[in-house]
């Protein structure tokens, strides 16, 4: 004979069931439950009031901030400088078409199942640098020319950041590659290479490169300070990210390379072929951690006299037109960069899934 | 020169009634005086073999004998540093191209499979024809499957490595080697790392392609395998080939004591 079968008890399922068991299973779980739920009510409260319930959002100065709340209106008063810097209103459209084809290359490496994205990416990493290389600047086909001393805000800091991690993949690689190398001469080079630059500061790097490197330059040879700066970002970041490449070639097992080596594959098919993308998928998680860390070290280059985004807002605030408008300025800023880090460590997790095949289970 | 060594001289080897009645005598792998170090530790101390086309070799010995040092000096996944090493008609040495153009034709299956966990199982199988034969990519995927059918696997195609049992996975590895269209397979222990139950399923198709004519050496303990496939079987032990003898005068009536002893080890139980 079988016992009728019942519902579960009401008190172990659902809302309360849940609530139960993990909130208030005993004391030392209520006193817990009730101490972070009146935290959470005592800032989130504040919290929402400031940032929404009395914030500012329209107007035209400082005088009709009058509220407790945030002033927003100063964000959206001076968006036009925190995105552009001094780059020419007329010539803005260019600018928009940058952010339209990046959006237009990565929005769909978040869609799953976009028909050709990987053709989007690859457009995103070879020729949107290189319409952004004749677009921003101008100067070609009848383009006015914009010198980059008028380029800034956030426009400045993604180009920074893409350029930077543009190219250190590549050239980190390589570095890697090098350090691992039977050739003592190359080896050597690569690790020196490696060793001076991951051992300077990012500061010092910048510093460098736009005051002392044109007193080593011969007379009549300069180039721009931002070209400066963005080769500094690129070597620097490059020997980070050649040990981050290392220890991935070094994950994979020597196996590996001799089933390449057997079926007749040369050092470099054996590479590009075999190594590079298991190593590369192991470390995804090490790369995008470097890319993100670059993507914040480019506000670095304020000390230099370059107005990225932060330096851009950190400008107005001391506007005396505005005043108290200090904590609103670094909220936007911190918003900012963090949409574009997230959005980094989203896709990275998003690759890491799709590029698992199971042979670590 | 010690005697083992003179009675593994060519001279020698072309005596062998069977040898001589089974194949044409074309030499495919030569190995004359063969020396390894791995720095003061001298691995294999003069290795004499003449192999010929379509000939199946069984290696057996004791572990660290230098039975898989061997056949990896054979496609130069280890180099030898005295004596000479000629396959198909090239000799391995220094030179890159040379050492390619060997390895073009030596198929190698390795104890641990070694499959390429990023590629699905046809991809690994046309890698090589691709990059290297440069065959047309529908012309590779063909011939891979035309193999993985003959391993007994076209279904598993589309998946990765990770997906298979190790008998897949090894019976994959063959396939992949074969794809290459080797004149030569070398095996290193094919089935040491797999389960018992998986090892029939690998020799299967062993036995199936020594069938079917291609030049084997084969490193193994499988002594049934060797019983019923091999033309000759060596035992090695200490860097030496001590004995190599057709398999029913192997298994029956070995010449060295060292010999003797290992085989009263390996199929005492």
């Amino acid at each position: 004979m079988s016992l009728p079968s019942e519902l579960p008890p009401r008190q172990e399922i659902g809302v309360i069931g849940w609530v139960r068991k993990n909130l208030f299973s005993s004391w030392y779980n209520i006193v817990l439950t009730l101490v972070a739920a009146y935290l959470v009510v005592t800032s989130v409260g504040p919290l929402l009031n400031w940032v929404f319930l009395e914030a500012t959002f329209t107007g035209e100065t400082a005088a009709d901030c009058s509220g407790e709340g945030a002033c927003w209106l100063f964000i959206g008063q001076r968006l036009n400088f925190f995105i552009y810097g001094f780059y020419p209103d007329a010539l803005q459209w260019r600018i928009d078409i940058m952010f339209g084809l990046l959006a237009v290359a990565f929005a769909p490496q978040f869609i799953e199942r976009f028909p050709a994205r990987k053709w989007f990416g690859i457009f995103g990493l070879t020729g949107l640098p290189l319409i952004g290389y004749i677009l921003i600047p101008g100067g070609w086909f009848g383009l006015e020319e914009v010198p980059s001393s008028r380029w800034g805000g956030l426009m400045l800091t993604l180009i920074l950041a893409y350029v930077g991690i543009l190219a250190a993949l590549p050239i980190g690689t390589v570095l890697a590659l090098g350090r691992r190398s039977d050739m003592p001469i190359i080896r050597g080079l690569c690790v020196v290479f490696i060793e001076v630059w991951r051992a300077v500061p990012l500061i010092t790097v910048l510093f460098m490169a736009s005051v002392m490197l044109p007193l080593f330059l011969p007379d009549g040879v300069n180039f721009e300070k931002l070209m400066r700066a963005l080769i500094g970002i690129i070597l620097w970041q490059s020997a980070y990210m050649a040990e981050v490449v290392r220890g991935g070639l070094q994950a994979i097992p020597k196996g590996q390379y001799e089933a390449a080596s057997a079926l007749g594959l040369g050092y470099w098919r054996k590479t590009g072929l075999v190594i590079l993308p298991q190593a590369l998928t192991l470390v995804i998680p090490g790369i995008v951690n470097t890319f993100i860390s670059l993507f914040k070290d480019t506000t670095l280059v304020l000390i230099i006299g370059l107005f990225d985004i932060l330096g851009a807002v950190q400008s107005t605030i001391t506007d005396p037109a505005w005043r108290n408008v200090t904590t609103e300025g670094y909220v936007f800023v911190a918003f900012c960069f963090w949409i574009f880090c997230f959005g980094m460590s989203r896709y990275s997790q998003n690759l890491e899934r799709k590029l698992d095949t199971g042979h670590k289970s | 020169m010690t005697e083992q060594n003179t009675a593994l001289n060519p001279e020698d080897s072309r005596t062998s009634p069977v040898e001589s009645a089974k194949h044409a005598d074309k030499t495919i792998i030569k190995v004359v005086d063969m020396h390894k170090w791995y720095g003061t530790f001298h691995v294999l101390k003069g290795l004499n073999l003449d192999v010929n086309e379509g000939e199946r070799i069984v290696i057996c010995g004791p572990s660290g004998s230098g039975k898989s040092t061997f056949i990896r000096c054979i496609n130069r996944l280890e180099e030898h540093q005295r004596g000479q090493i000629i396959v198909d008609n090239v000799e391995l040495t220094d030179d890159v191209k040379q050492i390619d153009t060997v390895r073009k034709e030596v198929g190698m299956v390795f104890q641990h499979f070694n499959l390429f966990p990023h590629l699905t199982v046809l991809e690994n199988c046309c890698l090589a024809p691709l990059w290297v034969r440069k065959v047309p990519k529908r012309e590779a995927e063909a011939t891979a499957m035309e193999y993985l059918e003959r391993v007994k696997i076209p279904e598993q195609a589309h998946k990765y490595p990770g997906q298979l049992s190790g008998g897949q996975q090894q019976r994959v590895a063959i396939a992949r080697a074969l794809c290459m269209k080797p004149k030569i397979m070398l095996f290193d222990e094919p089935t040491s790392a797999l389960d018992p139950e998986m090892i029939k399923e690998v020799l299967d198709v062993m036995v199936e392609l020594a069938g079917s004519g291609m030049t084997m050496i084969c490193v193994t303990h499988e002594m049934g395998f060797a019983k019923t496939v091999a033309d000759r079987v060596i035992f090695m032990d200490e860097g030496e080939i001590v004995e190599l003898a057709p398999p029913e005068e192997f298994f029956t009536n070995p010449r060295e004591a060292r010999t003797q002893q290992f085989l009263k080890q390996i199929l005492h139980h």
